[in-house]
């Protein structure tokens, strides 16, 4: 699948994600349900606030001295007999897993949840070399792959747009044929992939921490798959984004602890597992092992203002919270990184404005990302920077918009002009106003706008399409006048 | 009777432009309660519609003029009905942090300048504004003054203290309106999506009255509801704060056992 999930516009993603009132009605049901188990589980830790400077202090700590973290932790995986790779880009992270797969004669597969080896279109890429087959073991990713390799629609749960009997449907095409009650499908789906790992020469997984003073990888999950993936085959090879690491068990136990509070409001996941190749003492795990760091344009974001990103600890928490996302949901974005940490983030990587550079337009900065990220990374702040480098660096618009920005931008910076404004709006929207009837009291005193010519530029037309637009007061009545009389009245009083 | 505290008046963009009636009732407040107001003319806007749509360059001069026309004028406090425009007022001393010649004043616009509810609240402490206003109302709660100005609480305990007047709590009041600035008109279909929501919220309390702290948002909120219909009075804090008062019902929290409710609630989550 790769970053880019789509080939529509925004705009079509945008009226395609309108029409689904079931996907909206399922993220609006998870984001309530989320609200209230997240604030409990932060509540009930205390002291909410302390928790998100350290978590911070931690990550920005570990971004300025990565290039130190990463060499330690490949040094420590190497010194237990381990393989590292650093990977500049997908395509070389993909070559070299091929390569591994190749080279091991692999024939089954068995992967669980990542986000990053969606980015790198990973299981695409694999299931190219001829008699080799792949399983995404987590539940969520298993139905996905099981829909005809549908797109995930959120960081932390993928299928948040598909309801108990569009699962059912997905199932019975696997040969279930129970009900859609989820304890009876989730046991269905159980016993199909337990013979996927007892068969599996190869398990693939993502790394939520990667601990650099013992090189030991950390994975939180629910449903015990990826202890599965990392314990059964003989090889399993880890891939993780570059900036994932934090420098010991001390500090992965508190970002372990904003995480699962922060993604699915438990004050840990049901199982947190610290893992890395087989010892010679011990009876279980890989023999070989590899993990692969990727790069992927990460390190677009060094030194820039967006460095902050790289914080990001993939807990989902923005999306939960964010307006925006709650109505068009994780495909209206056509990144596999969606919502408020997806618009920062995919025109960071290798995609580009090309491709995202409408995302950060589409955010109403209403800040709601920022306040509840447990890593403190200044989302909205983020959002308006892209588009400060869009039209200021880059100068991207050159539609008429562009020409009433600047426009605007002349009236308010001269008083004389907006004095004229004042008086010219007036005149400008006379002819569009109506005193019709209105349902809403104490907005309209002067009469409303709520139709404007087809010519009008697309900006008027985004405002009175959806909603009336109030007409101005008469000159003399506007708020200036009325001060002016005022204090003179005023002064009348005391002087008379 | 303390000495008299001047205040300047920063009426935004949007209320000279369109709203008179909210300005006019923050003035009637402020000097109900000793404030002697000024208005300097030279005010244009907080430059927020440019800013925010990334002409970062271009709203510089904006901020200046804003910074020049407020600082103007003598006076102790700037007060705007405007939680949004009030940030960004405060967001200039970050903005501005290496200008030689604007550094310094953008960090006097910062410890002067207060959102009207706040301002009412914490520095006059005034608990009970007189007001009377019979009628079932909500609130809509701004996220910039939420979450960028940070006051979440004022407006509430004010309106908790106008007479007659039964608030009923908006459910999802942490949803943006889809207002947004300029997002509005230059994302109508996910505006709209989002405005359709909040107005959902709305209808479903009853409330006769929608009250908010930001005419922007209400313009934004009152505009889909008229559009769509739907029977409400939409009304700025200001116009309830000074709706049918009397004055022997004015309370200063000083002579009451009010405990003063910090601006950021039961805190964040």
């Amino acid at each position: 699948m790769g970053l880019k999930t789509s080939n529509l516009t925004f705009d079509e993603r945008v009226k395609k994600a309108k029409q689904d009132k079931f996907m909206q009605a399922a993220v609006g049901k998870a984001q309530d349900a989320q609200f209230e188990k997240r604030t409990r589980a932060r509540e009930e830790l205390g002291n909410w606030n302390g928790w998100r400077d350290l978590g911070e202090q931690i990550r920005q700590h570990v971004i300025k001295y990565l290039p130190d973290y990463l060499e330690e932790f490949s040094a420590n995986i190497e010194k237990n007999g381990g393989h590292v790779y650093f990977a500049k880009t997908d395509v070389d992270a993909t070559n070299y897993i091929k390569q591994v797969a190749k080279e091991k004669q692999v024939k089954k597969v068995v992967k669980s949840k990542s986000m990053v080896t969606t980015e790198i279109d990973l299981d695409k890429e694999l299931l190219k070399l001829p008699g080799l087959s792949l399983m995404e073991t987590d539940l969520a990713e298993f139905i996905l792959q099981e829909d005809n390799w549908d797109e995930p629609t959120h960081i932390v749960f993928p299928t948040l747009h598909k309801n108990r009997d569009q699962v059912r449907e997905v199932f019975q095409k696997i040969g279930y044929t129970g009900d859609n009650d989820p304890e009876h499908m989730g046991r269905f789906a159980r016993k199909y992939l337990r013979q996927y790992f007892m068969e599996a020469d190869l398990g693939i997984t993502g790394c939520n921490f990667a601990i650099a003073d013992n090189g030991m990888i950390n994975l939180v999950t629910n449903e015990g798959n990826a202890d599965l993936t990392m314990a059964l085959p003989k090889t399993q090879i880890v891939v993780m984004g570059m900036e994932r690491i934090v420098p010991s068990l001390k500090e992965a136990e508190v970002l372990d602890n904003l995480l699962c509070r922060s993604a699915v409001g438990q004050k840990l996941t049901s199982y947190c597992t610290f893992s890395a190749g087989k010892l010679a003492d011990e009876l279980d795990g890989p023999e070989d092992f590899h993990v692969v760091i990727l790069d992927n344009g990460r390190s677009n974001a060094l030194n820039t203002a967006f460095e902050p990103i790289l914080q990001c600890i993939r807990c989902g928490a923005c999306l939960n919270v964010c307006p925006v996302y709650r109505q068009i949901g994780g495909q209206g974005y056509g990144s596999i990184y969606p919502g408020p940490m997806g618009k920062v983030l995919s025109p960071v990587l290798d995609g580009g404005y090309e491709n995202f550079g409408e995302l950060p337009y589409a955010c109403s900065l209403c800040g709601a990302c920022s306040e509840t990220c447990p890593v403190k990374i200044p989302l909205h702040e983020l959002i308006l920077e892209h588009r400060k480098v869009e039209m200021n660096k880059l100068h991207l618009d050159h539609s008429l918009n562009n020409v009433i920005f600047k426009t605007i931008s002349v009236g308010t910076k001269t008083p004389i002009l907006f004095k004229g404004a004042l008086l010219g709006e007036h005149l400008a929207l006379k002819p569009f106003s109506n005193k019709k009837e209105n349902s809403v009291e104490n907005l309209y005193p002067e009469g409303k706008v709520d139709k404007v010519p087809k010519i009008a530029p697309s900006l008027i037309h985004g405002w009175v399409d959806v909603r009336d637009l109030a007409e101005p007061p008469k000159v003399k009545e506007n708020f200036r006048h009325w001060y002016d009389r005022h204090q003179k009245e005023k002064r009348g009083e005391i002087n008379g | 009777m303390h000495l008299q505290m001047k205040v300047c008046i920063f009426s935004t963009c949007i209320v000279d432009l369109l709203f008179p009636n909210v300005g006019k009732a923050m003035v009637e407040v402020l000097e109900r309660f000793g404030c002697e107001t000024v208005f300097p003319k030279g005010q244009v806007c907080c430059g927020q519609p440019t800013y925010n749509s990334g002409y970062s360059k271009e709203t510089i001069k904006t901020f200046y003029n804003e910074i020049d026309a407020l600082l103007s004028v003598e006076a102790d406090y700037i007060v705007g009905p405007s939680g949004s425009c009030v940030a960004m007022l405060k967001e200039y001393k970050d903005i501005l942090k290496d200008d030689p010649a604007y550094a310094q004043k953008a960090q006097i616009l910062y410890d002067k300048t207060y959102e009207f509810t706040q301002f009412i609240y914490r520095v006059l402490g005034i608990l009970d504004c007189g007001a009377q206003l019979d009628a079932t109302a909500t609130f809509h709660r701004s996220c910039h003054m939420t979450r960028l100005l940070k006051e979440r609480t004022a407006p509430f305990v004010l309106l908790d203290h106008v007479k007659d007047l039964k608030m009923i709590p908006l459910n999802n009041v942490q949803l943006c309106c889809g207002f947004g600035g300029t997002f509005s008109a230059k994302e109508p279909e996910i505006s709209e999506a989002m405005v359709d929501d909040k107005v959902n919220n709305i209808v479903a309390t009853k409330a006769q009255v929608l009250i908010g702290a930001d005419q922007a948002c209400l313009m934004n909120i009152g505009g889909r509801m008229n559009r769509r219909g739907e029977k409400i009075k939409v009304m700025h804090i200001a116009e309830v704060l000074n709706h049918n008062v009397d004055l022997k019902r004015v309370k200063y929290v000083k002579d009451t056992d009010h405990q003063m409710v910090p601006a950021n609630g039961s805190g964040v989550f």
